[in-house]
């Protein structure tokens, strides 16, 4: 047994003890600390399967981001003091029924593959020089279904809606507020002063890098989104009112540039979201650029949560 | 879906398809600069334009009798993603931009944002998501391609759970939890069997999919959780539990969108799923199974509706009922010894729209009621028939429909749907759908009487109800009612595209 496979039986083995205890651990925070945990383990074993696009996605959303949803919402139920609900046994029943329904459906598909496995992805290397880009998933998210990218942006924006949309009428337009997380304290002033320049220039270079090796739009905005949020709860900026002009005009920038160049294809090219010939790598470079800020701010807001006190005039 | 050759290419007219989902975007993206306060001006713009570029592709479709497709980027399946408008998609989409225009109308009583000086809460997500759930469902209607459905599923489902509770009570906040587990679960479910597919078959495309599709396990399981997926977002029994509080709890105009016109989104994908997708591989056993699960949503939906004590979620279980009616398409169409598949379809797509214009109707007439009288106790509406008399027809008239009268669309929905059950010598579904008639003119008599009764006190109304309200109710009652006539004309559009000979008996 080469070292390599011994690692992978080794992650595995952790992987799967530590989504068990995800699921067996009694408190909520310590349930989301172990799904945190869980989804950087994952991420690893994406590295392993050679996805490092997917690890990366998986260490800054699905650990990262979600984790810290999660987080803030452990915290908001304890500070409203919610009666700790115990979940009756049909329930827990149900939901282990659908588990092992999924898992059951899965494994179907896995331990009976179709013979030769049918993949584009012959295909989509073929059609990638034209578009400059040396990223394949790039390619298929910027070129072959730019639809589906550019709609799941709005996506994010009417999630964010969503999330305002539970304020009280009278904070509307006002600050989230963001103390659920933590109490500031010398630490994390300290880290929050050292980190974000570091963090910045790394989510910047992901977005770059994005177009020719693993990286983009998506991952680099989570990690600038990170870096504003440290400085948000270390109290060393003020989180903005949702109803400020700059933060609205951020938020749609990167849909906007997307949609217009969308639109500017049915003149220059030949279709919606086509792109001229030899124009394709800055137009997309230019979209994931402004992607980057509007998917960072997005994400900070949707962690801040919903407004809490009125704007102060 | 239309056959796809190599050589499917974007057709004349093909970029209207394309309009029809931007336009709504655009609202959305002007709506977070401009601000709440102009937002229902945008999409006081942009639904009626959304319904215009509606009837243009209808009118295409319906005189040149061949869909329309548009491939995005240039890029053809199975790379890219390309959009199609059969007779169903056109048929649906009309039907719901009208809803949705009328929904429009009735809701600029209670989201109004032009009086306030500054953004407000309600009338800012109100038509933000009106105008994201037009955009998401001619997405639905247009979608060529499996993972594109399901970012539409996404924006439905993100654009609905908020409006279930836009006004913060305690208990729509909680309706609105529970729907949005419900709908994400149908989410997951749904994109897990999408990744399944694209392993067995290398394609997303509709059309492709369906060329190569073959009975095996993989695709059987795909399939399944897909399926699962799609009735936990239609609120199919038993998974309708999260649908009566969310529905009725929400405003009145909220809840006439998502009953009349979100459900049947997801209603929409399980028929392109069994149908184009994946045409024939539903069992006869699998068939009468999603049948089973129609026919108890009828006769439970009907039972607990008889029970209720309030309006509002008299009309919600009612929708529960009516949801029942549309998956009985599928044991009905999917018999292999008589393919009737045409007419069966033509049913479903009928009781679809026809409890979408019906429904937003009666969802309409209540709120206007609950305005009235400050509360929806079925008990207590004596008197409320001679006060409000137009918002009580339309609830009558949208009734009518619900039961299956003449010449109601519900009539001619469930006629063709009775037809197919003695054509195909299933007569165990004819009897649940007479019964479930015989149910709900019951508890729509119940209302009516009751509406028409003497007060017990003396009535006093609390607000006084604009008229162009009970106007818009009205309009969607009498186009459910009217619906029933669209058998002497446009009912062969739902054929375009169809390999099946259009239906015989109507000519």
């Amino acid at each position: 047994m080469s070292i390599a496979s011994v690692f992978d039986v080794a992650l595995v083995a952790l992987i799967l003890t530590i989504g068990a205890s995800a699921i067996l651990v009694r408190t909520a925070f310590a349930a989301v600390v172990m799904f945190v945990v869980y989804g950087l383990l994952l991420s690893m074993a994406w590295v392993r399967l050679h996805a490092v696009d997917v690890a990366l996605t998986e260490a800054a959303i699905g650990g990262g981001m979600t984790g810290l949803l999660l987080l803030g919402a452990v915290a908001r139920s304890r500070s409203v003091n919610v009666d700790s609900v115990r979940v009756g046994y049909p329930l827990r029943l149900a939901a282990g029924a659908l588990c092992a329904l999924v898992a059951a459906g899965l494994a179907v598909a896995i331990f009976y593959p179709p013979a030769p496995v049918p993949t584009l992805a012959p295909m989509v290397m073929e059609n990638l020089p034209p578009s400059g880009l040396g990223n394949p998933v790039a390619g298929v998210l910027f070129v072959f279904r730019a639809l589906d990218t550019l709609l799941e942006k709005v996506v994010l924006l009417l999630a964010l809606l969503g999330v305002w949309s539970l304020a009280p009428d009278h904070a509307w337009g006002g600050t989230p507020g963001l103390q659920v997380y933590a109490r500031p304290d010398p630490t994390l002033i300290f880290l929050a002063q050292l980190l974000p320049p570091v963090g910045i220039v790394f989510g910047i270079y992901m977005c770059w890098v994005g177009a020719k090796d693993p990286g983009g739009a998506f991952q680099g905005g989570t990690v600038l989104a990170a870096m504003w949020l440290l400085v948000i709860v270390a109290g060393l900026q003020k989180a903005p009112a949702i109803g400020r002009l700059w933060l609205r005009v951020l938020l749609v920038t990167g849909p906007v540039l997307f949609l217009a160049i969308g639109l500017a294809g049915w003149v220059f090219a030949d279709a919606f979201l086509a792109y001229p010939a030899g124009y394709a790598k800055p137009l997309i470079v230019a979209v994931e650029a402004a992607l980057t800020l509007s998917i960072a701010v997005a994400l900070g807001m949707l962690a801040a949560g919903p407004p809490v006190r009125a704007q102060q005039q | 879906m239309p056959a796809a050759t190599a050589l499917e290419a974007t057709t004349a007219d093909g970029a209207l398809l394309v309009r029809a989902i931007i336009l709504p975007v655009v609202g959305i993206l002007l709506s977070f600069v401009l601000g709440g306060r102009y937002a229902e001006r945008i999409a006081a713009f942009l639904l009626p334009a959304g319904l215009c570029v509606a009837c243009i592709v209808f009118l295409k479709i319906w005189q040149s009798e061949t869909s329309l497709s548009y491939i995005v980027g240039n890029w053809k399946p199975p790379l890219g993603i390309t959009l199609r408008a059969d007779g169903l998609s056109v048929a649906m989409m009309v039907a719901m931009a009208i809803v949705i225009c009328l929904i429009g109308v009735f809701a600029h009583a209670n989201f109004d944002s032009r009086v306030a000086s500054v953004e407000t809460r309600a009338p800012m997500v109100f038509w933000v998501m009106l105008m994201a759930i037009s955009g998401a469902m001619n997405m639905i209607f247009f979608g060529g391609d499996l993972f594109t459905l399901y970012v539409a599923l996404e924006l439905l489902t993100f654009a609905a759970v908020p409006l279930v509770c836009l006004d913060g009570r305690a208990e729509t906040l909680q309706a609105a939890l529970r729907y949005l587990l419900f709908a994400l679960l149908g989410s997951i479910l749904y994109l897990v069997g999408t990744a399944l597919l694209y392993g067995s078959y290398g394609t997303l495309d509709i059309v492709l999919m369906s060329q190569r599709v073959q009975i095996e396990p993989a695709t059987l399981a795909a399939a399944t959780l897909m399926t699962v997926g799609l009735f936990a977002k239609t609120a199919l029994f038993p998974l309708h539990l999260w649908l009566p509080p969310a529905h009725a709890g929400a405003p009145a105009a909220a809840s006439a969108v998502l009953s009349a016109v979100v459900v049947k989104g997801s209603f929409f994908l399980v028929v392109r799923l069994w149908f184009d997708a994946m045409p024939g591989l539903l069992s006869v056993a699998a068939s009468q199974f999603i049948g089973v699960l129609g026919a108890s949503a009828i006769i439970c939906g009907n039972i607990v509706a008889l029970r209720q004590k309030r309006l509002k979620l008299l009309i919600a279980y009612s929708t529960v009922a009516q949801i029942g009616y549309l998956f009985l398409m599928f044991p009905l169409a999917a018999d292999p010894l008589h393919l009737q598949y045409g007419d069966v379809l033509t049913g479903g797509m009928l009781q679809a729209i026809s409890h979408a214009t019906a429904k937003a109707a009666m969802f309409m007439a209540a709120g206007l009621v609950y305005a009235a009288l400050g509360h929806d106790q079925i008990s207590e509406l004596g008197g409320i028939a001679r006060a409000l008399p137009m918002t009580m027809f339309a609830f009558g008239l949208g009734g009518l429909c619900l039961i299956g009268l003449p010449p109601t669309g519900g009539f001619l929905a469930k006629w063709l749907l009775l037809e197919a059950t003695i054509a195909t010598e299933q007569w165990w579904w004819a009897i649940v759908i007479v019964a479930g008639g015989l149910l709900t003119s019951a508890y729509v008599f119940i209302v009516l009487s009751r509406a028409m009764g003497p007060p017990s006190a003396p009535l006093i109304l609390r607000a006084a109800v604009p008229k162009y309200q009970e106007v818009a109710a009205l309009g969607l009652a009498l186009l459910s009612v009217l619906l029933g006539l669209v058998a002497l004309g446009p009912i062969d559009v739902l054929q375009v595209g169809r390999p099946e000979a259009p239906m015989a008996w109507l000519r």
